[in-house]
């Protein structure tokens, strides 16, 4: 079983509950041990950065230093986070004055940081260290003809960090394939979900789910998976208020990657925290129901 | 008649973020691939344009920047690697620290709301930072987005008490200590 320290992020505890209960469910059969990294703090976001550049970096810093003593590599469910930890590594490596005051400020807390965390994502991790046919061997519940729409958004994939193509990416496709169901045709894939401009800009933002959800149903989908706990947030909890504004009348479930993961190994829809989605996916649950009645009798 | 010891361009490009403006082709690819370019005043290209021709104020004072979704699509498209991404943190840095009010977008007391947050508490509270984001922009939309936080509420999405953040205590360390190298 291989160690990963992990680094939940805030969000996998409150808006995103399900993600962080999905990921521990489907740790111990997937093989991975996650060992919670001790006295993390917020990752900054893009929001930090944005109020003071050079600030953010020692807050994402600061969480390097405390992951470096584990000796692990750093894995995170929330692509949020993962950038956020992975810019502040790269911009300590660029520019060496201000790794100088960086240094100084986490020697104030006694700690040091020497650059040589691996910052991964967990959907990356399941991705690339479990082989394909592990996962299929592991699989329980037939997920055979579900229709699922793969929606990256931006930052699992951009900026281009050589995990995918950036703008054509399918490696989450595959997954989903792997699990017995089946990954649509989405040319939205990876377009943005209008992010946490939400609070200040709802209407640009519910024309970029309109536009997401649009999509995803023309083409067939029964539900959407995603990494990301934002876009999940957006694309769940902000349907209902698409449906309104748009007079359409859209009940795709929003499911995260590691809830289908879940789902097709077997585990409770409530450890996947699957009762915690705003869009109900029942009708998914159903769907896989019928058909292992189906394929049974 | 104002002699600029520096001039705006060179500003931005010694901002983290600005470093490659100057490479800049105005190809427009930036604004073709923005998801919120035509809700801006001056969308990326434009924008570029017009840090290069020296307007500061019209810059730094308008909401454009605050626009951006960190998509990344302008950045991954960009033939000469002008990172209009990272271009748009620096704008909003630059804005803030010289106190500049972006004109129509209340998206500054957002990041603000959320940095001050993540300092108090560690980790991010939403309650108290969709709180202090509707007392500091505007009050009345706290009850159109009632029903959001209830439905978010009724399935335990939204804790009603902060974190207990045991690194609190060391990052709050952290943020001082860095304060203290501020010039070096």
């Amino acid at each position: 079983m291989k160690q990963y320290c992990y680094y939940p992020g805030c969000s996998a505890e409150a808006t995103a509950k399900g993600l962080g209960l999905s990921v521990r469910a489907v740790a111990a059969p997937l093989e991975m041990e996650l060992i919670e990294l001790e006295g993390w703090t917020c990752c900054g976001a893009v929001h930090y950065g944005s109020v003071d550049r050079q600030e953010a970096v020692p807050v994402a810093a600061y969480n390097l230093a405390l992951a470096q003593k584990t000796g692990l590599e750093l894995a995170t469910p929330c692509t949020g986070c993962y950038l956020a930890l992975t810019k502040a590594d790269m911009r300590l490596k660029e520019d060496e004055a201000l790794k100088a005051r960086v240094d100084k400020a986490l020697a104030a807390a006694g700690l040091e940081y020497k650059g040589n965390v691996r910052i991964r994502l967990l959907t990356e991790v399941i991705i690339n260290d479990i082989p394909p046919q592990f996962i299929a061997s592991k699989i329980k519940r037939n997920l055979n003809g579900l229709k699922v729409a793969p929606y990256y958004g931006c930052q699992m994939v951009r900026p281009d960090f050589g995990f995918d193509d950036p703008e054509v990416p399918h490696k989450l496709d595959d997954l989903v394939n792997n699990l017995g169901a089946e990954a649509i045709y989405f040319p939205l894939k990876s377009r943005c979900c209008g992010s946490s401009l939400v609070f200040s800009e709802e209407d640009i933002v519910l024309e970029q789910l309109y536009k997401l959800l649009k999509n995803a149903v023309e083409n067939g989908a029964q539900c959407m998976v995603t990494p990301c706990p934002l876009c999940q947030v957006n694309l769940d909890v902000y349907q209902g208020r698409v449906n309104k504004k748009f007079k359409t009348n859209f009940k795709l479930p929003v499911l995260y990657v590691t809830q289908l993961i879940g789902l097709a190994l077997g585990i409770d829809e409530k450890a996947l925290g699957l009762h915690m989605n705003i869009v109900s996916p029942r009708p998914v649950l159903k769907y896989i129901s019928k058909q292992e009645a189906a394929s049974g009798a | 008649m104002v002699i600029w010891s520096v001039r705006f361009v060179d500003e931005v490009a010694a901002t983290p973020g600005g470093e490659n403006i100057r490479d800049c082709i105005q190809c427009g690819i930036c604004a073709g691939s923005c998801p919120a370019a035509d809700r801006m005043e001056y969308p990326p290209r434009r924008i570029i344009a017009m840090i290069r021709a020296g307007k500061r104020d019209e810059v730094l004072g308008s909401a454009s920047m605050w626009y951006c979704m960190s998509c990344y699509l302008c950045t991954e498209r960009c033939p000469r690697d002008v990172k209009p991404t990272e271009l748009a943190y620096a704008l909003e840095s630059l804005a803030i620290k010289h106190g500049y009010r972006a004109r129509g977008t209340s998206t500054p007391a957002v990041h603000r709301s959320y940095v001050h947050t993540l300092q108090n508490y560690g980790r991010i509270y939403e309650m108290g930072m969709m709180l202090r984001y509707y007392i500091t922009s505007n009050p009345f939309k706290a009850i159109a987005m009632l029903p959001v936080a209830i439905k978010l509420m009724l399935r335990r999405r939204l804790p009603l008490l902060p974190p207990k953040t045991k690194g609190l205590a060391s990052l709050k360390k952290v943020i001082a200590g860095f304060r203290e190298t501020e010039g070096e």
